[in-house]
């Protein structure tokens, strides 16, 4: 055995390194920065609770268990262990709500992100490509978007729409568009005079394919950074809205409106408030964590 | 130098021009017709309905409509609350301060915890002590304020009894409204304990609101005194024997401290948007607890003068810290 292992290891061809493949590249830098690397892990097993919500949480969020109304967590005196994290108000499990408002979180954060990526990459792409007096509307009409705090813009949305979660949904998206269209207007400016944009030019694409095929996919890099940072903001204005009624409503298990609800029992019982908010301070922290980790792998130039 | 502030001040003017006309749509795009909405479900005649359409100008086209909008609000005039029908303008200024005050606490909380921590942090890099202070501010911005505000109601108000609950002051002092800030009043108000009581109604909602501020200085500071540290000259001033306080103080943070400032101008917009999750907590009479509440009330004058107001407070500090940098940074001053 040992002999064979040693003549094995004397007999590798001494030829150059294999250069690491972009993914590989970018999966050496991810995975050396510990806290992307635990973002990324606490996301896949929130995820992987919102997909499976059915099968996961030990009772429905909506069951009323009359005859245990606000039972503490299950390791306190009085808590029972069908009932891990204890019971609302009105005997409801929190921590089956706290899985199945998972999957309205992320349901919410992927809408409001893919919707608001694709109008900012579009408004942006055509922004940078076209200049001129184009660019300035659009531009000038992001400026005003960012010159409102976002929540107050987003609120000012749902006071016309009236508050559902489709609407808070739209509300974010909205929101968070003007970075993006920033970003992608930035990015496709500079590749617009790089040279392989000019010789596709010249060999005659048209524009939609100089703008979608040649310029956007050398764009992503920071777009999927600011996508995964769109998605702790998603979250976090979304249980915002909640709390504040104008988001989800009651008894949809949101994160927010569970706050909202529970506002009433804060002396009697404090474990119906702090499991909602912590849920929505992990997630929203996995988010950022892997933002930033994200940022660092994909581009230096973009670490603040 | 007026050429820049020139030229800065002009790009304000499209930006009031937008969110005048974002304010003047968002009354007529409610479902339904606006008087009938202001009627309420009581609903009106079909002459007092004309009466009132012609009163309040909805008969107009929209862009005469627009235009007397435009010059009301230049007045400061922004309509009446459907509610109290007292002039929108009036309620704002009386609740104003309220904001101002716990807004103005939360920026000095802010800045005299993250600023020192960033400093501290960048000082020390690479030790347990900068790591901490990043996890400590990343948490901090990711904190979703309202629940971080029942947390400290829960373990300092409900548990241990240290800080009120709720309001700006005790029920049992009665202060006259002087300046509307409550600190001042409750000094010249002459009764004892009476600022006391102010200043610990103060505390918890002013660290709530401060969080986020606080971790995105910290974050600025850190990274700004890193770039600042690794320059030449202070590596001269090191050689030179200069105490090692005197060139974090004297010549590292001088020059570190010029974006951190421009953050800290920045930081307006999330105080006043905070304040509306903070003020709902805590229940504080300001314009963020106003604005949630007249949403709910469906008084729809205030939300929209008060989206208005808070929009242009945004953009004139926005401007001022613009102008500020400017001064500062001739760099910035000449880029086009």
């Amino acid at each position: 055995m040992t002999t064979s292992t040693k003549t094995s290891t004397t007999d590798i061809p001494l030829t150059a390194p294999v250069p690491m493949t972009p993914l590989q590249e970018f999966w050496h830098y991810f995975s050396s920065n510990k806290g992307a690397v635990a973002g990324l892990v606490v996301i896949a097993i929130i995820c992987f609770m919102a997909v499976f919500a059915n099968f996961v949480a030990p009772h429905s969020p909506s069951d009323q268990y009359r005859d245990a109304l606000l039972l503490p967590p299950a390791w306190l005196e009085g808590g029972n262990w069908s009932f891990v994290l204890g019971t609302d108000d009105v005997g409801r499990d929190i921590l089956s709500r706290l899985i199945y408002g998972s999957r309205l979180s992320i349901a919410v954060g992927i809408v409001a992100v893919t919707a608001s990526l694709v109008m900012g990459i579009l408004l942006g792409l055509i922004a940078g490509y076209f200049k001129g007096i184009i660019d300035t509307a659009i531009m000038r009409i992001v400026d005003i978007m960012l010159a409102m705090p976002s929540l107050l813009l987003a609120i000012a949305i749902v006071a016309i729409l009236g508050p559902s979660i489709v609407n808070a949904a739209l509300a974010i998206s909205i929101v968070s568009l003007p970075h993006y269209v920033r970003l992608t207007r930035a990015a496709t400016m500079a590749e617009m005079s790089r040279d392989y944009v000019t010789s596709s030019r010249v060999i005659g694409a048209s524009p939609l394919r100089l703008m979608f095929i040649c310029i956007l996919p050398n764009c992503l890099a920071p777009l999927i950074v600011q996508a995964t940072l769109g998605f702790s903001s998603a979250i976090l204005d979304m249980a915002a809205l909640g709390f504040l009624g104008l988001g989800a409503q009651p008894p949809t298990p949101e994160w927010g409106s569970m706050l909202a609800d529970a506002l009433q029992f804060v002396q009697r019982a404090w474990w119906v408030v702090t499991f909602p908010g912590l849920m929505i301070l992990i997630t929203v922290l996995a988010f950022n964590l892997m933002g930033d980790g994200l940022r660092d792998a994909l581009d230096p130039k973009l670490k603040q | 130098m007026f050429q820049f502030i020139f030229r800065r001040l002009s790009l304000v003017i499209p930006t009031f021009i937008g969110i005048t006309l974002l304010t003047f749509t968002l009354i007529r795009l409610i479902p339904g017709d606006p008087i009938e909405v202001m009627a309420g479900e009581r609903g009106v005649s079909a002459e007092r309905h004309a009466e009132l359409s012609a009163q309040l100008g909805f008969d107009q086209p929209l862009y005469v409509q627009y235009y007397h909008y435009v010059t009301g609000v230049l007045q400061g005039d922004l309509g009446n609350s459907l509610i109290t029908r007292e002039p929108v303008m009036k309620e704002f200024l009386t609740l104003f301060p309220a904001t101002i005050e716990l807004a103005f606490c939360a920026a000095i909380f802010a800045i005299l915890i993250g600023l020192p921590a960033g400093i501290f942090a960048a000082v020390k890099r690479g030790t347990v002590i900068d790591h901490s202070v990043m996890t400590f501010s990343l948490t901090g911005y990711s904190m979703p304020i309202f629940w971080w505000a029942l947390l400290l109601m829960l373990v300092f108000s409900v548990n241990l009894g240290w800080t009120p609950v709720s309001g700006r002051i005790d029920v049992v002092y009665w202060i006259d409204d002087v300046t509307g800030f409550m600190l001042i009043d409750s000094i010249l108000s002459g009764e004892e304990g009476a600022f006391a009581s102010a200043v610990s109604h103060l505390i918890l909602p002013s660290i709530v609101l401060g969080t986020i501020p606080m971790a995105v200085i910290a974050r600025m500071t850190r990274s700004s005194m890193l770039e600042v540290l690794s320059e030449d000259y202070i590596r001269t001033a090191r050689a030179k024997g200069i105490a090692p306080w005197r060139v974090i103080v004297i010549h590292a943070l001088r020059n570190a401290l010029i974006p951190v400032i421009t953050v800290i101008g920045l930081q307006v917009g999330i105080l006043l948007s905070g304040a509306i999750l903070t003020e709902t907590v805590f229940a504080w009479p300001g314009i963020g607890k106003w604005l949630i509440e007249s949403i709910g009330r469906r008084d729809y004058p205030v939300v929209q003068g008060g989206i208005l107001i808070v929009a242009c407070i945004i953009i004139v500090v926005n401007l001022l810290v613009d102008i500020t940098y400017g001064i500062v940074n001739p760099r910035i001053r000449h880029s086009r």
